[in-house]
């Protein structure tokens, strides 16, 4: 369909560049034949399989987390994706949902560790998401007040209020640092939910139920008005778009929505505690929405799933040494074309590692006397071909502070210089990570977020599967 | 009465590092309208660089040059590193996202925050450190008014906040950089026709926030003593209500509001409750928004830097 106003070969141009060629264009034609409704067929009756199929329990609880982030960012997404709301309180209204289920799944309410408030949990977790909405609806009437950035400021401290208060108001009941602690799990009707497959599939049922209702308010009255709304608060209000109505409402809902994900947290956890709800849970949320793309159902729940596989990849220094290493080939294979440079860069890489640490195993022997931090095949590969020395921690500290200012000078130069250059930035990065990252695991995952954030940030403002729209300044 | 003045000096004391702080956010806000979360682990490395000049000479207790001279070497030391830090942040990170969407920034400066945070605790350990400024300033010397007792370091931290404030009002008023500055806040595109170095200006403006904020580091890491890589975070923070409360891109704005807001903390510490001060404090920044939703100076102060 040619544009209006725009010359018609430019017009199908862009068509063309769209549909791509060779498997782009298999691709590009599957896109667009498939239906929402079978695409979300699909992704469920995968979920379904892999529910079924797999018997490791880690699994499935590393499966329920990424459905949970998943719900989280999609509820996130009505807020900040849609009506273009920067809501940095967010976590406040999951906090919210999990203190309130919390609550009325637990001796909290009572008197001496007994007795206290056991609903089922189809009956408090809609009480929990109304009670959310509720408090949506009180942030979103603060936050007529305020535009863009002031909006992101004060919901920032609303978040930040919220932890303040569970941390100190009424110990006896919301248990201060130590939190709320030994839950029901979810049951009703006589049933009970409590194994790792149970929780998994709740969650997968919820996201789809989500998924599709979502769906329906996206392409409704409602969906388009908040979405002209993120455009142009101005022009939209000129087109008699009720602008504050909206505002509250899309707060309300993504509360509603962030405090189901809060209680669905809290049954699985069996405790709620304040370091639950802090900002950096806030900013593993944002990262969901935004690497997944702002604005789409598909990419919230895909960007749920991702960060989360990720950081538990992180977490296992095996995994963490594919991610690592596939991470490193996958870009080279990206970014360096023709192929035949690829591998001559790879080769040359490999070549350099050998002579390197031949080289320095040659001058001092306990240069090269420690061990890699990889184990299996990995640590193996490269036993020979990294340099870690006996004390590697200071050594893997300067490699570190040396790998970066290598990459930053990469982004500066061009052409054969930076073929040149990535030769021994990759090594001295595969030794950096042998050698210290490794060790490290925990803040390791810390780094590789933030750096994923920024790279993707840079290489796609508009996330993964997020649509390019234009910013009218 | 005498705890009433000590209060007082204390708020003004911590107000004056708040102060500090929010001068790198209003500046980055005016020119690039972004809220630049990774400022408050500037400040963190700033405190690191001076604790680590400090070892550089000997030591707390091993100093091998006069004190005077190691407070200059950590103040102009750590202003150049986190001032070339905030240049690379500005260079590398924000630089490529000039015409993303307004959210593509503010998640880099998290990405930003998060690794600078980390990065530190990667090289120099979770523990806290110590820069036992007890040890060579003795903390009994300084002024004694009503009882209360103001020790010179706390001095010091008055007097330099209100040189560096006085000398930022005019750079921005009375030089040509601070024209250009003004511009660029006001309309970069127009700025850019004119002639105006629109990158140098905003790579300009992140040195001399970072700087700032460096000097605040080393500051505060000579009145608190202990530092940790998560000390950005809540300072920044803080930082971030004073300069939303003064009226963001305001430079008096925020001067005034980073005092307010050391008030408001000291005089909730002493005179309410310890475990509610964080809680006053944000408090009075979502009045304060809800009543003046553009900050106290926000509407009156027209140039915006």
């Amino acid at each position: 369909m040619p544009q209006i106003g725009v010359d018609e070969w430019v017009a199908q141009s862009g068509e063309r560049r769209d549909q791509g060629t060779g498997w782009r264009r298999v691709l590009y034609e599957l896109d667009t034949r498939v239906a929402w409704w079978q695409r979300l067929a699909l992704a469920a009756l995968l979920g379904v399989a892999f529910g079924l199929t797999t018997n490791n329990v880690n699994l499935l609880t590393v499966g329920f987390t990424c459905l949970l982030y998943a719900i989280l960012s999609l509820g996130l997404n009505i807020a900040a994706g849609w009506s273009g709301l920067l809501d940095l309180g967010y976590i406040a209204f999951v906090g919210f949902g999990a203190y309130g289920y919390a609550l009325f799944s637990s001796t909290a309410l009572g008197t001496g560790g007994s007795g206290g408030v056991h609903l089922a949990a189809f009956i408090s977790i809609p009480i929990v998401m109304i009670a959310g909405g509720l408090v949506g609806v009180l942030i979103g009437l603060v936050a007529l007040r305020l535009e863009g950035d002031y909006l992101a400021i004060v919901t920032l401290f609303v978040g930040q209020a919220f932890v303040e208060i569970v941390n100190n108001v009424d110990p006896g009941t919301l248990g201060g640092v130590n939190g709320i602690y030994s839950l029901d799990s979810l049951h009703g009707f006589s049933g009970n939910v409590s194994t790792p497959r149970g929780l998994y599939f709740v969650a997968l049922i919820v996201v789809a139920v989500l998924a599709w209702l979502l769906h329906l308010l996206d392409t409704s009255r409602t969906g388009r008005a908040w979405r002209a709304l993120r455009d142009d608060p101005l022009a939209a209000s000129a087109m008699t778009i009720p602008v504050n109505k909206l505002k509250v409402m899309a707060f309300s809902f993504s509360a509603a929505i962030g405090a189901l994900g809060g209680a669905l947290f809290a049954a699985q956890q069996g405790s709620v505690f304040p370091t639950n709800f802090t900002e950096s849970i806030l900013i593993l949320i944002f990262a969901c929405l935004v690497l997944g793309g702002a604005g789409s159902i598909a990419g919230a729940i895909a960007g749920g799933i991702i960060v989360w596989a990720l950081e538990q990849m992180l977490a296992s220094p095996t995994d963490a040494g594919y991610l690592f290493y596939g991470l490193i080939l996958l870009t080279l294979f990206l970014r360096i074309r023709p192929l035949w440079k690829f591998f001559a860069v790879l080769a040359g890489i490999i070549v350099f590692g050998f002579v390197a640490h031949a080289i320095v195993g040659a001058i001092s022997s306990s240069a090269t006397a420690g061990h890699p931090g990889s184990s299996g095949w990995i640590g193996s590969a490269v036993k020979n071909w990294v340099i870690v020395p006996h004390d590697a921690i200071g050594y893997g500290n300067i490699l570190f502070i040396l790998v970066i200012v290598l990459v930053l000078a990469l982004i500066r130069v061009e052409g054969t210089a930076r073929l040149l250059l990535v030769v021994p930035t990759v090594y001295l990065a595969a030794c950096c990570w042998e050698s210290r990252l490794i060790v490290n695991p925990a803040i390791t995952t810390q780094i590789m977020l933030g750096v994923i954030l920024i790279v993707t940030m840079a290489a796609r403002p508009n996330g993964l599967l997020g649509t390019r729209r234009v910013e009218v300044v | 009465m005498q705890v009433f003045i000590q209060t007082l000096v204390n708020g003004l004391v911590t107000g004056c590092l708040y102060a500090l702080i929010a001068l790198g956010y209003t500046m980055v806000y005016g020119v690039l309208k972004l809220l630049n979360f990774a400022h408050g682990d500037v400040y963190m490395v700033g405190a690191y660089i001076g604790y680590f000049v400090i070892q550089w000479f000997g030591g707390p207790n091993h100093l091998s040059i006069p004190v005077p001279l190691l407070i200059v070497f950590m103040l102009v030391i750590a202003g150049l590193g986190t001032g070339v830090l905030g240049v690379a942040i500005e260079r590398f990170a924000y630089r490529p996202l000039r015409d993303a969407p307004r959210i593509a920034p503010l998640i880099t400066a998290l990405g930003v925050s998060f690794v600078l945070e980390n990065t530190v605790l990667l090289l120099f350990g979770g523990f806290q450190r110590s820069y036992n400024t007890t040890d060579f300033i003795s903390d009994t010397n300084g002024i004694h008014i009503a009882g209360a007792h103001i020790d010179s370091v706390e001095i010091m931290i008055v007097v330099l906040t209100a040189v560096l404030c006085y000398g930022l009002v005019q750079l921005v008023d009375r030089t040509t950089l601070g024209k250009s500055m003004r511009a660029v806040a006001s309309d970069r595109e127009a700025a850019e026709m004119l002639g105006i170095n629109v990158d140098r200006t905003i790579a300009l403006t992140f040195f001399i926030g970072s700087v700032m904020a460096g000097v605040a580091g080393v500051m505060s890491g000579l009145e608190f003593q202990t530092i940790s890589a998560t000390i950005g975070f809540l300072a920044g923070l803080k930082a971030f209500t004073a300069a939303v409360v003064g009226g963001i891109g305001s430079i008096t704005g925020a001067v005034f509001g980073g005092i307010f807001i050391g008030m408001c903390e000291a005089f909730s510490l002493s005179y309410i409750s310890e475990k509610y001060s964080d809680l006053i404090v944000f408090g009075i920044l979502i009045a304060t928004m809800l009543i003046r939703p553009t900050g106290i100076f926000g509407r009156r102060a027209l140039q915006k830097v």
